[in-house]
């Protein structure tokens, strides 16, 4: 059949290339900021913006969203054309998506500093926004799909099949756990639908799921094209991909409600799972070996080449973070491991070592082939290969030691029944010196990265412009769509581009409800508690300062029933509890104690100076100071409208409270800063200053709320 | 730390079927996939593994 010539669309490579540089600058660079703010806590003193608080969830959605997200278009850009032998199916598409992905990510970098967070981990982006990242994710699928439907290549290759896994999965996932009503029309601010534990639920359901299909299935497409692209050998199995493709989308979707229900399982399915998780260790980790087996016969080359090494640790860090992954899923493991850093230093094995590498990798091989030259400094590029390896270890092993060193601290008792470590700052001012080192290694692993932007940067000077490129394929030759004789089953499906897509949604679909159906349900499941009231209006803005703040990034809301947590912090957290949490607020991590149980236990005083300068309740504490506080004046003018939104999701707020809700702000606020003139040193510094108006009263307000209700104690199941 | 929660779902009618369904579900993909793989011809994996490989661009000066 008569070829026919077409052009590869390279500028739209082109543009995700360098966004993908710049947003891997912005993004650790807000990084680093976070990390040197653990060892001076005020070095950006006052600034409500650069609060800790607002820039974690910056760096998180940076680095996941505006870094791997574009790496991931970009490759996939890329490799779709070539794979397919086609161009994109509209380069208007493909422009929008590129242009509204930006905009997504500068919304972001703006709204979050801001204060405007729905407080769910790495789906923190208000709800505007939220709508816009769905409408942008359409475009994408629209221009993927329409790209399969013009193919001249029959088979659609393996890495392919994990961008449209991405894409379909990540749309159902993004969309449920966003859901949420917003308070008014013109306003950012919104309420989670769901609240406390099904909130929870629905959350780590996406937080779990994301990691898989934002962090893992796109770079595993990245690796089998790039991998066999820098190797200049095909994969080790193609067989084995496949399997590797369907055991990984439908692992997750099995291990969820496995995980969520392991207790109502009957005895059979209980061992039945057993050996399915046993067998399940062969195609996840047979997807690290094919991986670094592509490489076979060619480990001459990996002395030489830097990009081979980088694609080497990447997928050598793959295969550590999705072994550790499921070890940190056993009881006793996570006992030690949760709330403390080794999360945080299991995480960036995977983001610094294998998303950061693939991608690293990538870009390099990719500047090569855009701007048809060789690499400015190869040298450079080991260097680089070097010093971010030694930076990966540097950030990851401190971390690892500080939550041990931690979690066992938390959990010593001494003869006589008590806490060895009663304070909790002794906790934390024990692994300062790991956080240092950790700043140090992420000091290394950025060091490198500029290096590369530097060398790319001479590379595409040196090299030519980007041009579209002219190739040429036979068309696909039109054969009747059902199944020819001796053709087998699945060639006949791949053949089938649009009923491929529509199952693969179907399987995540189906997967998705069994998940989602048993979240749905427990709301009506959680044993009621009498005593357990909605807050009050002033309690209520004080907890969207909370929110507003990130106080959430640092401390939980969660008492687990063991008995060192019962004995430092109270009683331990009843489901019940949370019944009027939209959202939940338990958090991922302590940096600081858990919260739960604060209520009464220090007077408003202590709450009052403590968040003007944490270090005079607490010498040596690394809480950054929150005098914006004291000096912000309280904007309660949407309070009815809030509690009206909140009754419309089940918070039984009456017509009066509602009418009555400034009011009522007004004089809980004056009760509030009468309690503080107890104190003579408050009377003489603040006693005429007009403190009832200010934010931090609220705040109080909420603080002192805070997991009191059960004190009552009157529990009556439903 | 869900762990702690999850007792809550327990007492949903029948919530044993969710997490058997989707072993089933799994289980059958898993063993479906596998005849499927090991039934493709040696000749046709081959050849399809190389598509990455396949030259990128077609340079018509250089023809």
């Amino acid at each position: 059949m008569e070829k026919q010539q077409f052009y590869y669309d390279n500028k739209i490579v082109k543009l995700f290339f360098w966004a993908t540089i710049i947003w891997g600058v912005v993004g650790m660079l807000v990084g680093l900021m976070v990390a040197f703010l653990f060892l001076f806590p005020n070095y950006m003193e006052g600034i409500p913006w650069l609060s800790f608080g607002r820039l974690r969830p910056l760096h998180t959605n940076a680095a996941i969203f505006a870094f791997v997200g574009n790496g991931f278009f970009l490759g996939m850009y890329y490799s779709m054309q070539r794979l397919l032998k086609t161009r994109m199916f509209s380069d208007f598409l493909s422009k929008l998506h590129f242009w509204g992905w930006q905009l997504i990510i500068v919304l972001a970098a703006i709204t979050l500093p801001l204060g405007y967070t729905s407080t769910k981990e790495y789906a923190e982006l208000e709800w505007p926004i939220d709508i816009l990242v769905v409408l942008i994710w359409v475009v994408m699928g629209i221009n993927m799909i329409g790209t399969l439907l013009k193919r001249r290549q029959r088979h659609i290759y393996v890495a392919i099949w994990f961008y449209i896994a991405t894409l379909v999965t990540i749309a159902m996932l993004y969309i449920f756990n966003n859901l949420e009503l917003p308070v008014a029309m013109t306003g950012m601010k919104s309420y989670s639908v769901y609240a406390g534990v099904q909130d929870a639920m629905v959350q780590w359901w996406y937080g779990h799921n994301a990691v898989a299909f934002f962090l893992t299935t796109p770079m595993l497409g990245l690796m089998y094209y790039f991998v066999p692209k820098a190797a200049n050998r095909p994969v080790y199995s193609y067989r084995l991909s496949i399997i590797h493709f369907w055991t990984l989308i439908f692992i997750y979707i099995w291990a969820g409600p496995h995980h969520l229900l392991y207790t109502a399982l009957p005895d059979w399915a209980q061992n039945l799972g057993t050996v399915f998780s046993v067998m399940m260790i062969f195609p996840s980790w047979g997807g690290m070996i094919n991986g670094l087996l592509t490489l076979r016969g060619a480990w001459d080359k990996v002395r030489e080449d830097p990009i081979l090494k980088f694609f080497v640790v990447a997928i050598t860090a793959y295969g550590m973070a999705t072994f550790e992954g499921p070890m940190l899923s056993f009881k006793n493991l996570n006992a030690i491991a949760h709330f403390t850093d080794w999360i945080v230093g299991h995480v960036h094995i995977g983001t610094l070592g294998w998303n950061g590498f693939i991608i690293a990798g990538m870009l390099y091989w990719l500047a090569k082939k855009l701007y048809k030259t060789e690499l400015y400094s190869t040298k450079l590029a080991n260097y680089h290969f070097w010093i971010g390896t030694i930076g990966i270890l540097f950030y990851s092993m401190p971390l690892y030691i500080a939550g041990f060193t931690q979690a066992f601290m938390w959990k010593q008792f001494n003869d006589a029944g008590t806490l060895v470590y009663g304070n909790f700052l002794e906790t934390v001012t024990q692994i300062i010196p790991m956080y240092a080192m950790r700043a140090f290694g992420g000091t290394l692993y950025y060091t490198g990265f500029l290096m590369m932007v530097y060398n790319i940067w001479k590379t595409a000077k040196q090299g030519s412009k980007v041009e579209d490129e002219l190739a040429e394929h036979a068309p696909l030759k039109v054969i009747s769509g059902k199944r020819a004789k001796n053709e087998a089953w699945h060639s006949w499906l791949e053949r089938k581009t649009i009923l491929f897509t529509v199952l693969a949604f179907v399987a995540v679909a189906i997967g998705g409800a069994v998940e989602i159906v048993p979240l749905l349900l427990v709301d009506s499941n959680i044993p009621k508690i009498a005593s357990v009231k909605p807050y009050t209006p002033l309690e209520l803005e004080g907890r969207d300062i909370y929110m507003r703040e990130g106080c959430n990034n640092c401390h939980s809301q969660m008492i687990r029933p063991f008995r060192s947590e019962v004995e430092r912090y109270g009683e331990y957290s009843k489901a019940g509890e949370f019944v009027y949490d939209h959202p939940f607020l338990w958090g991922s991590r302590r940096t600081g104690p858990d919260l739960h149980r604060i209520g009464g236990k220090y007077n408003n005083n202590w709450h009052f100076n403590h968040m003007m300068d944490p270090s005079l309740t607490s010498p040596g504490t690394i809480m950054p100071k929150y005098n914006w506080l004291h000096k912000n004046t309280l904007d309660y003018s949407t309070i009815a409208e809030k509690m009206k939104t909140l009754r419309a999701l089940g918070v039984p707020y009456t017509d009066d409270e509602i009418a009555g809700a400034k009011a009522s702000v007004e004089a809980q606020a004056k009760k509030v800063e009468a309690a503080l003139h107890e104190d003579p040193e408050y009377v003489k510094n603040y006693g005429d200053s007009n403190m009832q108006n200010k934010e931090i009263i609220a705040l109080i307000a909420y603080l002192q709320r805070m997991g009191t209700d059960i004190k009552a104690n009157k529990t009556a199941q439903k | 730390m869900l762990r702690f929660i999850k007792h809550n779902f327990d007492s949903i009618d029948g919530v044993a079927i969710y997490p058997i369904i989707s072993m089933l579900l799994f289980i059958l993909v898993f063993v479906v996939m596998l005849v499927i793989v090991m039934r493709f011809k040696k000749k046709y994996i081959e050849e399809i593994s190389q598509l990455p490989l396949e030259d990128d661009d077609i340079n018509l000066n250089n023809e």
